[in-house]
C-alpha cells in the first residue's frame, strides 16, 4: 500500500477505502506526517476538480468528512502538527443578520485547499468580531458572504468599521453571495467581489502574490 | 371539477374561475368599479396568454413577488409584520396600491410569529428569536432527518413525519412521538388500546398546544385573507394556488440538509432514489389539493439544491431532475399550472429543464441570463424575472428601465415573458421598484 494509492482513494471519493487504508497504515507504522501528506495533496487534485467543474458541493463536504475521520484516526500519535506551506491569511465570515453558509463554508474549504490559512468567524459576525480578528490574525484578506439583501448594509458597515480602526489599508476585502454583482462592490466599499469559490481562490492569490 | 375532465380542461376550468371570480360566500365578486373589474380581468388574461404562449397579449405582464419588501417600505419591522397581522395586512394593501403591478402574491411571507412560538418551531430564526427585529426568518439548517431512518421514511412517509420529523421540528409536537399507530385501529376487540396515548399528560399537552396553535392560524388568516379578496374587487388578482418542491429539495432542505443529503449522493445513493420516488405522488397532490382548495392555478416550486454549482450535470440528472419532472408533469396532469424558481443560477441545467410541454408552465428566473434562458427553457415555458435584488437595492430608476427594456428585447419579442424581480427581496429604493413596473407597462406593449 502506497501514499499515493491512499491519494487516489480520498480524491476519488472511496471513503471507505481510504480510510481502511489509513488505518491499515497506521497499523504498519507509516509516519502520520507522511499520511498527512498524502491527505493534503489528495486535498489539492479535489480542489482542481472542483475548479474545473467535475466535482461539486458532495465532493467538497464529503472531502471534507474524509478528511476529519483520517485526522481522527492519526491524532492519538500526532505529535506536532507538521508545518504546512502557507501563502497567507484570509479571515472570512457571514456577516451580521445573516445566517447562510453554504456559500461561506466552500469559499472556506477552497481557499485552505489552495494553500491559505483561513480563519472562519462563522455566521451572522458582527463587525467589531471582523475588526478584533483582523487586528489578532493579520491576514491579508478578508472575505464577507451574504445571501440576503440586508447583508449588503452589514457588508458595507464592517467594511467602515474596519476603516474606522485603521485597518482597511492593511487587507483586500472581497465580498460574495447571493445577488453580489459590482453595484454591490462599489456600495460596500470591498476591493473585489466574486461570483464563486474559485473566483474567491483566484482573487485571493493575486492579491497575495501567489503563481 | 368532474374527474372526466381533460388537463387542458381542467386548466380552463381554474382560468375561467379566476376570470368570473366569486366572493367567499360564493356570490360573484363585487369590483370597486367597471374600471377596476376591467383591469382585473385584462390581468388575469395577461398572465394566461403569456403563460399559454400560443398567442401574444395585450402587453407584457408584470408583477412583484417580494420577501420582507412590503413592509419594509411601510417602515415596519420584520417583528411587527410577523406579530401585528392588521398593520401587516394594511402595510400589503397600501404596498400593491403605491407600486400597481398586474398581479399579488398575498400578504403571507411574514406569517403568524405567535404561531410560531406556540409550536416552538425550531427550523427557522424569526425575530426576536434568533435574529434581530428588522430580519427576515432564516432556517436553521440541521439533520433533522436521521441517516438511519430512510426506510421509515420511504415505507411510511406520513407516519413518519406525524412521529419522528414533526415533533423534532415543532417542540410542543413532542407527544405525537407517542401516537398509536393508525392502521392498527381495526376491530372492536381491544380497539381502546389504540386510544391510550390520547389520556396522557404529554400528548394531551401537544393537543392543548394544537388548539392554541390552530386558534392563532385561524386569527392570522382572518385578517391577512381578506386582503386578496379587497385587492380584487380593486382589479388586482391573486393567481397563486399554493406550493410544493422537488423531492431532493425536500430531503435536502429540511430533512437531511445540505450536507447530510450531499453525503447521503455517496453513502446511500439508493436510497435517495427510493425516498424521493417515495415523496413524488405526495408532493403531486400537494399542489392539486391545493390550487383546488384556492381555486388559483399558480403552484409555487422553489428550487433549491439543483442550482449551478451544487451538483454536477450527471448528478442533476440523476437524482434532481427525474422527481422533480414528475411533480411538474404530475401537476399539470391534475390542471395545475408548475411554477417553478429557479432560484440562483441555473445556466447549466437550461438544456435539461427545458424538456417540458410547451405553454404549461411558468418560470421564475433569478441570477440565469435571460437571453440564454428564453433560447432553450423559454422555448416551451414562460419566463418571469429577472430584475437582480442589487440593481433594485443600489441601482437607479434609469438603470432599471434600461435593464427591463432589454429583458423585454431579449426575452420578450414573442410573448412568454413576465417582468418581475429575479430574487425574493426585503431591500430596495421604492423608485426602482416603481421603475420596475412603469418600464414594463410602457416598453412591454405589443
Amino acid at each position: 500500500m502506497s501514499e499515493q494509492e491512499l491519494i487516489q482513494a480520498i480524491a476519488d471519493m472511496r471513503e471507505e477505502e481510504a480510510v481502511q487504508m489509513v488505518r491499515d497504515m497506521m497499523a504498519h507504522d507509516v509516519k502520520p506526517a507522511a499520511i498527512l501528506d498524502a491527505v493534503r495533496k489528495a486535498m489539492d487534485i479535489i480542489g482542481e476538480r472542483y475548479e474545473k467543474g467535475v466535482y461539486f458541493l458532495p465532493e467538497l463536504i464529503l472531502a471534507g468528512e474524509i478528511m476529519s475521520q483520517i485526522v481522527e484516526i492519526l491524532k492519538p500519535k500526532l505529535v506536532e502538527s507538521p508545518e504546512i506551506k502557507r501563502y497567507g491569511r484570509v479571515v472570512i465570515g457571514t456577516v451580521k443578520g445573516d445566517i447562510h453558509d453554504i456559500g461561506k463554508n466552500i469559499v472556506t474549504f477552497m481557499l485552505d485547499a489552495n494553500g491559505f490559512e483561513v480563519l472562519d468567524l462563522g455566521v451572522d459576525v458582527p463587525p467589531e468580531k471582523f475588526v478584533e480578528a483582523v487586528r489578532e490574525f493579520q491576514p491579508q484578506v478578508v472575505g464577507l458572504s451574504g445571501f440576503l439583501t440586508l447583508a449588503f448594509d452589514s457588508m458595507r458597515e464592517t467594511i467602515q468599521a474596519l476603516e474606522r480602526a485603521g485597518l482597511r489599508d492593511k487587507v483586500k476585502v472581497m465580498i460574495g453571495g447571493g445577488s453580489v454583482d459590482e453595484h454591490v462592490r462599489a456600495y460596500t466599499g470591498a476591493d473585489a467581489f466574486g461570483k464563486d469559490a474559485v473566483a474567491g481562490v483566484a482573487l485571493a492569490k493575486k492579491w497575495i502574490g501567489v503563481q | 371539477m368532474t374527474p372526466q375532465m381533460s388537463p387542458d380542461q381542467k386548466r380552463e376550468a381554474l382560468w375561467q374561475g379566476k376570470l368570473s371570480p366569486k366572493d367567499p360566500q360564493g356570490n360573484p365578486l363585487q369590483f370597486q368599479s367597471p374600471e377596476a373589474e376591467k383591469k382585473y380581468k385584462e390581468s388575469v388574461l395577461r398572465f394566461k396568454t403569456a403563460i399559454e404562449m400560443e398567442k401574444l397579449p395585450d402587453r407584457v405582464p408584470v408583477t412583484i413577488f417580494p420577501s420582507m419588501f412590503p413592509w419594509k417600505y411601510a417602515g415596519m419591522t420584520v417583528q411587527e409584520a410577523m406579530y401585528d397581522y392588521e398593520k401587516c395586512a394594511a402595510a400589503f394593501k397600501k404596498f400593491i396600491l403605491d407600486f400597481d403591478p398586474d398581479v399579488q402574491w398575498g400578504a403571507y411571507a411574514p406569517g403568524p410569529g405567535r404561531f410560531y412560538e406556540i409550536l416552538d418551531y425550531k427550523l427557522y430564526s424569526w425575530p426576536g428569536h434568533g435574529v434581530a427585529p428588522d430580519c427576515c426568518y432564516q432556517c436553521n439548517e440541521g439533520e433533522y432527518m436521521k441517516p438511519e431512518e430512510y426506510d421509515a421514511l420511504i415505507e411510511d412517509p406520513t407516519g413518519y413525519f406525524i412521529h419522528v420529523y414533526l415533533p423534532r421540528v415543532f417542540g410542543a409536537l413532542n407527544g405525537f412521538q407517542m401516537l398509536p399507530f393508525f392502521p392498527g385501529i381495526l376491530e372492536m376487540y381491544a380497539v381502546a388500546l389504540n386510544f391510550i396515548p390520547f389520556g396522557l399528560p404529554p400528548v394531551q399537552a401537544t393537543f392543548q398546544a394544537l388548539f392554541e396553535a390552530g386558534a392563532e392560524a385561524l386569527k392570522w388568516i382572518s385578517v391577512i385573507g381578506p386582503v386578496d379578496v379587497e385587492l380584487a374587487t380593486m382589479g388586482y388578482p391573486a393567481l397563486l394556488g399554493g406550493f410544493t418542491k422537488a423531492p431532493f429539495d425536500v430531503l435536502g432542505d429540511t430533512l437531511r440538509g445540505t450536507k447530510g443529503i450531499m453525503l447521503d449522493l455517496y453513502r446511500r445513493p439508493d436510497k435517495v432514489l427510493k425516498a424521493m420516488e417515495a415523496l413524488t405522488p405526495l408532493m403531486i397532490k400537494m399542489g392539486i389539493n391545493s390550487a383546488q382548495a384556492t381555486g388559483n392555478p399558480l403552484i409555487f416550486i422553489p428550487l433549491h439544491k439543483g442550482a449551478d454549482g451544487f451538483l454536477s450535470d450527471e448528478q442533476f440528472k440523476k437524482f434532481y431532475w427525474p422527481t422533480l419532472k414528475e411533480v411538474i408533469l404530475g401537476l399539470i396532469e391534475g390542471g395545475c399550472v408548475p411554477f417553478p424558481a429557479a432560484e440562483g443560477g441555473y445556466s447549466s441545467r437550461l438544456e435539461v429543464v427545458k424538456d417540458l410541454p410547451r405553454g404549461k408552465t411558468v418560470w421564475m428566473i433569478d441570477l440565469t441570463d435571460m437571453a440564454d434562458a428564453k433560447r432553450t427553457l423559454g422555448q416551451n415555458a414562460c419566463l418571469m424575472g429577472n430584475v437582480p435584488s442589487s440593481l433594485l437595492n443600489l441601482g437607479t430608476p434609469e438603470e432599471v428601465r434600461a435593464y427591463v427594456k432589454r429583458l423585454i428585447e431579449v426575452a420578450g419579442k414573442d410573448g412568454g415573458l413576465i417582468i418581475s424581480n429575479g430574487a425574493f427581496f426585503d431591500e430596495a429604493k421604492p423608485e426602482n421598484v416603481k421603475a420596475m413596473v412603469e418600464a414594463a407597462k410602457e416598453y412591454g406593449v405589443y
